[in-house]
C-alpha cells in the first residue's frame, strides 16, 4: 500500500527528473510566463551562451509592469521605460517566444492572463520571474517566483533544480459573514501567520471556507501566499477549477478535455496525507481586514485600532512598528475608521479580475468619491476590461468618479506613470505595503476591492457594511 | 560566477528586520536591461534625500562601511519581490555575504546564482555579530565558506549550516545551466514519457 500523499508531493513527484546524492532535485517545469523587467537579462545570457529556448511553446511573453495605463496610443513617455519594453518585443521575436504585446487586447498583468488564457492548467508546475506567481497555485499547479537566472535557466533547459520544501496546511473551517472577500481573508491569515511564518513551505489552503471560493476567490488567496514568505500556495482542484478551465483558448480541447479532468480529479491529497505544519482558522470570525503599516503582517480588523508599539516589545516588533507608525504617521490608539485617504486604486494581479470588478462596482453604484479622494480602477487585462465593459461596470464607476484605465500592474507598484506623491495615503487592493512600493513616501493601506471603493467614496477607511450610515 | 571560499572584510550592521526587496533596490532602478551598476541604488531610500545627497547618519554612508563587504541585518531579510536586481545591486556594491536569522526564500536562492553567499544564524549569533559590525573599521569578519564558520574580530567563531550542492557550486563557481545541460538525456526521456501519459499539456 502506497504510503498518502499531499497535492504537492503528488504535482512533485511527477514532475522530479532527477534527484543528486546531495539532495539536489531537478524538475520539469511545465509553464513558464515572462514579463519585460526579470527577463532582459536572462534572454542577454542566452545570447551570449549561444543557447536556444527549448520550448518557446511552453512559455508566454507580456509586458505588464511598465505600460501606460491610459493614453497608451502614444506609447511609454520615459525612454529607459519604453527600452525595456522594446526589449522584451525583440527578444520574443529573435527566440519564437508566444507573445501578447501591448495593444494586444489579451495583454494584461501576466498573472490575469495564464489563467484567463488557458495557460494555466491544474498539476502543472508554472514559474515567472515574479513572486506572485503563487496566484496560479489556485488552480492546483505548483507555481512559484523565480529569480533572473532561473527565468534563464527554464528558458534553456525547461527544468529548475530545487531543494524539497516543507508543507503547510491552512484549513479555514466555516463560511466567509456576507460582504467579506477572499482579500480580508488571505490578509487575516498573513496576520495571523505573519510575513515569515511560511518561510520554506509551500502551503496548501483547504476547508470548508475556500472550496466555496470561486477561481477569483482562490488565485487572490493563493497570489498573496508570499506575503505570508511561502514561495507557493496552492487548493486542490475541483468541479470550480475544472468549470473555470473549459473553453479557454489555451485549455485542452474536447475529448482531451475529458482525459485531463480524469487525471486532475486525482490530484487533491489523500485522506491521511500528513504536513510538516498544520494551521487552522475559523472563518466565520474574520471581518473587513485592512493594514496599518508596512509589513503585509501589520494588519487588523477594520473595526481595531493603531496598536502601540509598546505592547509588542516582548515579541522584538516595538522597534519595526514604531517604524512604521513614523512612515505611516499614525498614532498609536487611533481608530482605523479615522484614517483619512487620498487616493484608491482597485486592479493589481491580487485584484484586478473580472469579479474584483463587479466587487467594487456593486459599492460604487449611485455613489460618489469623495472631493478629497483621486481613485482609480485597472482592470487586470483588457479582456477583463472588455467584459466589465460589455456589463456595464465602466459606466458605474465614471459616473462616481472613477478613472477607468487600460490594464497593467500600474500603482501596485508604481514603475509606470501611475504612483503616490510623498505623504499621500491610498487605500489600495495591491499585495505590498512596503515603504515607498507605491510612491517614494507614499502610505498604502492594503485592502478589498469592496473596501477599497468604499474608502474612496467616504474619504477615510470604513467598514463597507456600514456605508450607508456615513453619507 | 566568481568562486567563494573565504572572504574578509568590514561588516556593516543594519539592525532592522523584514528589510524587504522594494527597500533593497526599489522599482525605479528596475529598469535596466544590465546587469551591473546598481550598487550605487543599494538601499537607495534608507541611503540618500530625496534631492539626491547621501544620509550622512546611514551606515553606508559612514566613512568605515563605505567599502563594507558583509552585511549583518535583522529577521527575514530579502522578502517581497523575486526581483534579482536585489542581489545584483549588493554584488555591485561590493557585499558578497549577508548575515540573518531568516532570508526569504527567492532572494536566498538568488543570492547563491550571483556569488553571494547568505548565511543564517540563530538569534544571539546575530545579536553578537551586530555587535562586531558594530565597531566601525575594526569590525573585521572572516568567512570560510569550506569550514562553514565565521571569525569574529576577536577571534570568536560561529559555526553555519549550508546546503551541500549550493556550497559545492559557490565554492567551484559553477553555473547551474552548464550542469542542468549535462543532464538533456533524462530530461528528453522524461518529456518523452510525459507526451505519453499527459497529451493535452
Amino acid at each position: 500500500m502506497t504510503q498518502p500523499r499531499t497535492l504537492f508531493q503528488k504535482i512533485w513527484d511527477s514532475h522530479l527528473i532527477d534527484t543528486q546524492d546531495d539532495g539536489a532535485c531537478l524538475i520539469y517545469i511545465d509553464r513558464h510566463l515572462v514579463h519585460e523587467v526579470t527577463s532582459p537579462q536572462a534572454f542577454e545570457g542566452l545570447r551570449l551562451s549561444g543557447r536556444k529556448v527549448r520550448h518557446p511553446e511552453r512559455t508566454l511573453a507580456v509586458p505588464d509592469h511598465n505600460v501606460p495605463t491610459k493614453d497608451r496610443e502614444k506609447g511609454i513617455e520615459e525612454d529607459i521605460a519604453r527600452i525595456q519594453v522594446e526589449t522584451l518585443d525583440k527578444n520574443v521575436a529573435e527566440f519564437g517566444v508566444p507573445y501578447f504585446p501591448m495593444d494586444d487586447i489579451r495583454q494584461g498583468v501576466v498573472h490575469i492572463i495564464g489563467p484567463e488564457q488557458g495557460f494555466t492548467l491544474p498539476g502543472m508546475t508554472i514559474v515567472c520571474g515574479d513572486s506572485h506567481t503563487a496566484t496560479h497555485g489556485a488552480f492546483g499547479s505548483l507555481a512559484m517566483g523565480i529569480g533572473t537566472s532561473e527565468v534563464e535557466h527554464v528558458l534553456a533547459t525547461q527544468t529548475l533544480i530545487q531543494a524539497v520544501p516543507k508543507t503547510m496546511r491552512i484549513t479555514v473551517e466555516g463560511e466567509l459573514a456576507p460582504g467579506i472577500e477572499s482579500k480580508d481573508l488571505v490578509l487575516a491569515i498573513i496576520g495571523q501567520i505573519g510575513t515569515a511564518g511560511g518561510t520554506g513551505y509551500v502551503i496548501e489552503y483547504a476547508g470548508e471556507a475556500i472550496r466555496k471560493l470561486s477561481m477569483e476567490g482562490r488565485m487572490t488567496v493563493c497570489n498573496m501566499t508570499i506575503e505570508g514568505g511561502a514561495r507557493a500556495g496552492l487548493i486542490a482542484p475541483d468541479e470550480t477549477t475544472f468549470e473555470y478551465v473549459k473553453g479557454r483558448p489555451m485549455s485542452p480541447k474536447a475529448g482531451a478535455f475529458e482525459q485531463a479532468v480524469e487525471y486532475w480529479k486525482t490530484l487533491a491529497s489523500d485522506e491521511g496525507a500528513t504536513y510538516d505544519k498544520e494551521v487552522t482558522i475559523d472563518a466565520s470570525q474574520i471581518g473587513p481586514y485592512v493594514t496599518w503599516g508596512t509589513s503585509p503582517e501589520e494588519v487588523g480588523p477594520v473595526s481595531g485600532i493603531v496598536p502601540d508599539p509598546a505592547d509588542f516589545a516582548d515579541q522584538g516588533k516595538e522597534a519595526k512598528y514604531q517604524r512604521s507608525l513614523e512612515y505611516m504617521d499614525l498614532k498609536a490608539g487611533m481608530k482605523i475608521t479615522d484614517i483619512p485617504i487620498d487616493r484608491a486604486f482597485v486592479g493589481s494581479c491580487t485584484n484586478g479580475r473580472i469579479e474584483d470588478m463587479r466587487s467594487a462596482a456593486a459599492i460604487a453604484k449611485g455613489r460618489k468619491v469623495a472631493d478629497r479622494v483621486s481613485a482609480m480602477i485597472v482592470p487586470g487585462s483588457g479582456l477583463v476590461k472588455e467584459q466589465a465593459e460589455q456589463e456595464g461596470l465602466d459606466k458605474i464607476f465614471i459616473e462616481a468618479g472613477f478613472e477607468w484605465r487600460d490594464a497593467g500592474c500600474s500603482m501596485c507598484l508604481a514603475m509606470n506613470a501611475d504612483r503616490l506623491a510623498p505623504g499621500e495615503r491610498c487605500a489600495s487592493t495591491s499585495n505590498r505595503n512596503f515603504e515607498g512600493r507605491q510612491g517614494r513616501g507614499g502610505r498604502t493601506h492594503l485592502m478589498s476591492p469592496a473596501m477599497a471603493v468604499a474608502a474612496a467614496i467616504a474619504g477615510h477607511i470604513v467598514d463597507v457594511r456600514d456605508l450607508d450610515q456615513e453619507n | 560566477m566568481e568562486k567563494f571560499t573565504q572572504l574578509r572584510g568590514v561588516a556593516a550592521p543594519l539592525d532592522m528586520v523584514n528589510i524587504d526587496t522594494d527597500l533593497i533596490i526599489p522599482k525605479q532602478h528596475l529598469k535596466t536591461i544590465e546587469r551591473t551598476g546598481l550598487g550605487k541604488f543599494l538601499l537607495d531610500e534608507l541611503r540618500y534625500n530625496e534631492d539626491g545627497s547621501e544620509k550622512e547618519d546611514f551606515v553606508l554612508n559612514q566613512p568605515a562601511y563605505r567599502d563594507a563587504k558583509i552585511l549583518v541585518a535583522g529577521d527575514n531579510f530579502g522578502c517581497g519581490s523575486s526581483r534579482e536586481h536585489a542581489p545584483w545591486a549588493i554584488e555591485d556594491f561590493g557585499i558578497r555575504c549577508v548575515i540573518s536569522t531568516s532570508f526569504a526564500d527567492i532572494f536566498y536562492n538568488n543570492c547563491f546564482k550571483n556569488g553571494i553567499l547568505p548565511i543564517v544564524v540563530s538569534p544571539e549569533d546575530l545579536e553578537n555579530l551586530m555587535d562586531d559590525a558594530g565597531r566601525g573599521s575594526n569590525a573585521i569578519l572572516t568567512i570560510d565558506l569550506e569550514a562553514q564558520e565565521i571569525t569574529g574580530p576577536d577571534g570568536g567563531t560561529v559555526k553555519f549550516d549550508i546546503d551541500p550542492f549550493r556550497k559545492h557550486c559557490l565554492v567551484n563557481g559553477l553555473d547551474d545551466i552548464g550542469l542542468t545541460m549535462e543532464k538533456v538525456d533524462k530530461i528528453s526521456d522524461f518529456e518523452d514519457r510525459r507526451a505519453q501519459s499527459q497529451p493535452w499539456l
